[in-house]
């Protein structure tokens, strides 16, 4: 980018620009190669598991769900031994094309039961029993990861952030629709103002604000371009998560340049009346995810491409009273990208015969995960943001 | 510094800002006094009219009612918060409310139970200027703390050591000032410490352990109440709480030197709050060039201070709880145990445009389109907020006319100045847009009006 173009973009004087650093940042990074990108997909609520890649072939499954287990004949059959729930046709052509590795019983040690805190954990990437205040994500802004100086290095499909894409210093960009952004700017409060201190240099409060609002500004104007180069004619379900994972491809495809994407959908915490809610749900996300992931071969972008998609809990293995699932503890995590190299199942699913109070153990700590993302997928050393180290995990 | 921003300074950081309807003295000594005599007024937040369901009345009931109940009763913690939002408004002993916010933060609970929450806040609210140990005393033994810490859990035969823990961690000591046994035999002193069926606290004596613990390196018979005293007896703790006070009041950018002497005179001082804030407030350094607009104001600070600053009146309130939400500070819904992060984490690309935008929002009496994460603890996020076709909007009103009367100046620069600097912190004024040059002195109200909505849309304004 050019400077004018730059201080047209910020709208700021440049002699509220004379700081070669602050400007150098946004100028170096938008040339560079992206790199490979991850998208991030949060099924909000605790997704039932066990109803979503079920153990056709478990007497302890079908036992303990006399009205929900899932009829055989029914079940997408993947393996011997798994098969996908009957909406999830998307995700069996992934799984088939290898390009998906699933990860069983994937937790935490003492797991919490409380949406909210097991989000927190999961977001936080903390212990159990340990409070953070920055998510995973955020702390690799604050670790100056590499092109992180880029207002829309992660964004967040949505008006507001996640945990996770929250740091102490930086925090990542949410946007859900990038032209009402970009309008709401244009308000001369934001278009017109000056800031009345050194953008560089100064580190005090208020620098730190007129900063978060030059980048603002810029992340703004510089997102609504991108997404409006060219829009995609193929058909996404009918959801708000569709939507978003649309705008996703529709950014990727137009060379925006992020590397982290932020998305998902709420409506799993079904206590109640479970079977026909979670399976319009399956189909939305594993519908969504297999067309954007056409999308994505198409342009060549699927190769460098990872889809994590995880819930904070799963559910009690027996069903309740009222056709539904209270909440659990470990769950499945799907990696899906055009580059996995080892797919299929990944480890061993949890002894359904051997539970901890009715929940299932957690065979994998979800921090592998993650570290596999960081160290692989983002190539940034993942003990700065998660700590310490955590081994990892072999689809990558 | 001039004698005017040193009063407004203490202001701003002893309660919420300055108020249409409050005055303003003319010295530093006088305001200082007035700030802490306000504060001897105490009355409890209560809401009239709404029911209080405790358990035992609970368990009569049938599922299908119990539900409808709890529903309710989540809906009242609401109205709580709004309640709440209006006492820090209008309240002249704004350092009650303003310490009885930091203590929120600091013993975060987050509960459905409403007449639950309402105890727990008086509690805070009573405490909040009395000293510390009685405040970590009775707010132990409130039944939000001890049901959201597990501590009706905790039974001599199955100990739960939540709550010890968190007594220990986050509340009094601070890490690495205990060991892994202090908790486990902390947590025996606590067995048995519940909640009755009238939702009141109660020594369940049949799960109490009452045998020999060991904390501290101390071995005795000790009771949940001794394990408390312990901890006050170790200066860590009026270390601990001292560098939190000053970080709230002061600057989170700790002085050492200056939290370790005010340690020792909180201790000295058996742990009374009054004193210990009127030592911080009558020090010379807290009216230091480093200490103005070093705060970002949390949203609670934010919206009541905005309130305050109008005399804003609300026909509907209701919006302040999405919006309270959307910028990521909820009265009643702390993250976790652990409070709100503050400072620079709140603010990010999406709340700082939320943030200027609010007074204009408020002054057109408009709404906020933005949709609220769903967090897991209503059914719908959206329903107090909303979509695009059902936008509802703040239904309030400035009163403009008693803001104006507290500026005299007689020229356009001076009474930008005047304002500037009544409603921002920031030691340098921004200069006076050329569009407030021309406009005639004559159409006072309107021009103190566009020259306030101005400000209060800066960056600037963010700051305390």
């Amino acid at each position: 980018m050019k400077r004018r173009e730059f201080l047209q973009y910020t709208g700021l004087t440049s002699s509220a620009l004379m700081i070669p650093g602050f400007l150098k940042a946004f100028e170096s990074s938008i040339l560079e190669n992206s790199g490979k990108r991850l998208v991030i997909v949060q099924l909000a609520g605790g997704n039932d598991g066990l109803n979503t890649c079920i153990p056709y072939q478990n007497d302890i499954y079908y036992s303990s769900r006399p009205k929900l287990a899932i009829a055989k004949n029914e079940i997408l059959k993947l393996t011997d031994e798994f098969g996908f729930n009957p909406g999830m046709s998307g995700f069996r052509t992934l799984f088939n094309q290898g390009e998906m590795a699933v990860y069983h019983a994937v937790g935490y040690p003492n797991p919490d039961r409380s949406h909210f805190r097991s989000m927190d954990i999961w977001h936080t990437a903390s212990n159990s029993d340990e409070y953070l205040n920055t998510g995973w994500l955020g702390r690799l802004l604050d670790a100056n990861c590499p092109g992180s100086e880029n207002p829309w290095f992660a964004l967040e499909v949505d008006d507001t952030h996640s945990l996770s894409m929250k740091g102490q210093n930086q925090s990542g960009f949410a946007v859900k629709n990038a032209q009402r952004l970009k309008k709401t700017l244009n308000d001369p409060i934001f278009s017109e103002l000056q800031p009345t201190v050194g953008l560089d240099s100064d580190n005090s409060e208020i620098g730190f604000l007129y900063k978060t609002l030059a980048s603002t500004r810029t992340g703004a104007k510089y997102i609504s371009e991108k997404a409006s180069i060219k829009s995609l004619n193929s058909e996404y379900p009918m959801h708000e998560f569709g939507n978003s994972m649309k705008q996703i491809a529709e950014f990727v495809n137009n060379g925006i340049g992020s590397r982290i994407f932020y998305t998902g959908l709420s409506g799993f915490d079904t206590h109640v009346r479970q079977a026909e809610t979670q399976q319009r749900l399956l189909k939305v996300v594993s519908d969504s995810i297999n067309q954007f992931r056409n999308d994505l071969h198409a342009s060549g972008n699927w190769k460098d491409t990872v889809v994590m998609v995880f819930s904070e809990f799963g559910r009690r293995v027996k069903q309740n009273g009222s056709n539904g699932t209270d909440h659990g503890t470990a769950n499945q995590v799907y990696l899906i990208g055009g580059d996995i190299k080892n797919a299929g199942f990944r480890n061993e699913a949890a002894n359904l015969s051997l539970l901890d109070d009715g929940d299932l153990i957690h065979q994998m700590d979800f921090r592998n995960i993650y570290a596999t993302l960081l160290d692989k997928t983002i190539g940034f050393d993942s003990s700065k943001v998660l700590g310490r180290k955590f081994g990892n995990v072999d689809a990558l | 510094m001039t004698e005017k921003q040193k009063i407004l300074h203490l202001i701003r950081r002893s309660g919420f800002g300055p108020s249409v309807k409050s005055t303003i003295k003319s010295n530093l000594n006088d305001q200082l006094e007035l700030v802490f005599n306000s504060n001897n007024f105490y009355e409890e937040i209560f809401l009239q009219d709404e029911e209080r369901v405790n358990s035992r009345e609970l368990l009569r009931m049938t599922p299908e009612e119990r539900k409808e109940i709890i529903q309710d009763l989540a809906a009242n913690v609401k109205k709580l918060n709004l309640e709440w939002l209006k006492i820090m408004g209008k309240s002249e002993g704004q350092l009650r409310e303003k310490m009885s916010l930091f203590w929120h933060g600091h013993f975060a609970v987050r509960v459905r139970g409403f007449a639950q929450v309402e105890s727990y806040i008086n509690t805070i609210r009573k405490y909040s200027l009395s000293n510390f140990g009685d405040l970590l005393m009775a707010v132990s033994k409130e039944p939000a703390m001890l049901r959201f810490l597990n501590n009706v859990q905790n039974r001599k035969n199955s100990p739960n050591e939540n709550f010890a823990r968190e007594v220990m961690e986050l509340f009094t000591l601070g890490r690495g000032n205990y060991t892994e046994n202090d908790i486990k035999e902390a947590a025996k002193a606590f067995t048995g410490w519940g909640i009755d069926d009238q939702d009141k606290f109660i020594l369940k004596t049949n799960q109490h352990d009452y045998g020999e613990k060991t904390i501290f390196g101390k071995t005795g018979k000790w009771e949940g109440e001794d394990v408390i005293k312990m901890i006050l007896e170790k200066k860590e703790t009026a270390r601990f709480i001292t560098k939190k006070i000053y970080a709230f009041f002061v600057n989170r950018e700790i002085d050492n030197q200056r939290v370790n002497e005010l340690a020792d005179y909180f201790y000295a001082n058996k742990y009374d709050i009054p004193l210990l804030l009127k030592k911080i407030f009558s020090s010379e350094w807290f009216y230091a060039e480093e200490q103005m607009a070093a705060q970002i104001k949390s949203p609670v600070e934010l919206i009541v201070g905005l309130n305050r600053a109008f005399g804003i009146s609300y026909d509907n309130a209701q919006p302040l709880l999405a919006l309270q939400r959307v910028l990521g500070q909820t009265l009643f819904f702390p993250p976790n145990v652990a409070g709100w992060a503050g400072g620079r984490n709140w603010i990010d690309n999406s709340t700082l445009i939320t943030r200027m935008s609010l007074p204009g929002i408020l002054a057109d009496a408009g709404g906020i389109d933005i949709s609220v994460k769903n967090n897991m603890d209503d059914e719908n996020p959206n329903e107090v907020y909303e979509k695009k076709n059902n936008k509802q909007n703040f239904n309030c009103s400035f009163n403009w006319n008693l803001f104006s009367k507290q500026f005299n100046s007689k020229d356009n620069i001076s009474l930008w100045q005047e304002l500037a600097t009544h409603l921002l912190a920031s030691q340098k004024l921004p200069t006076m847009p050329e569009q407030f040059s021309e406009t005639m002195i004559s159409k006072r109200e309107d021009l103190i009006k566009r020259m306030s909505l101005y400000l209060t849309q800066l960056p600037e304004f963010q700051l305390a």
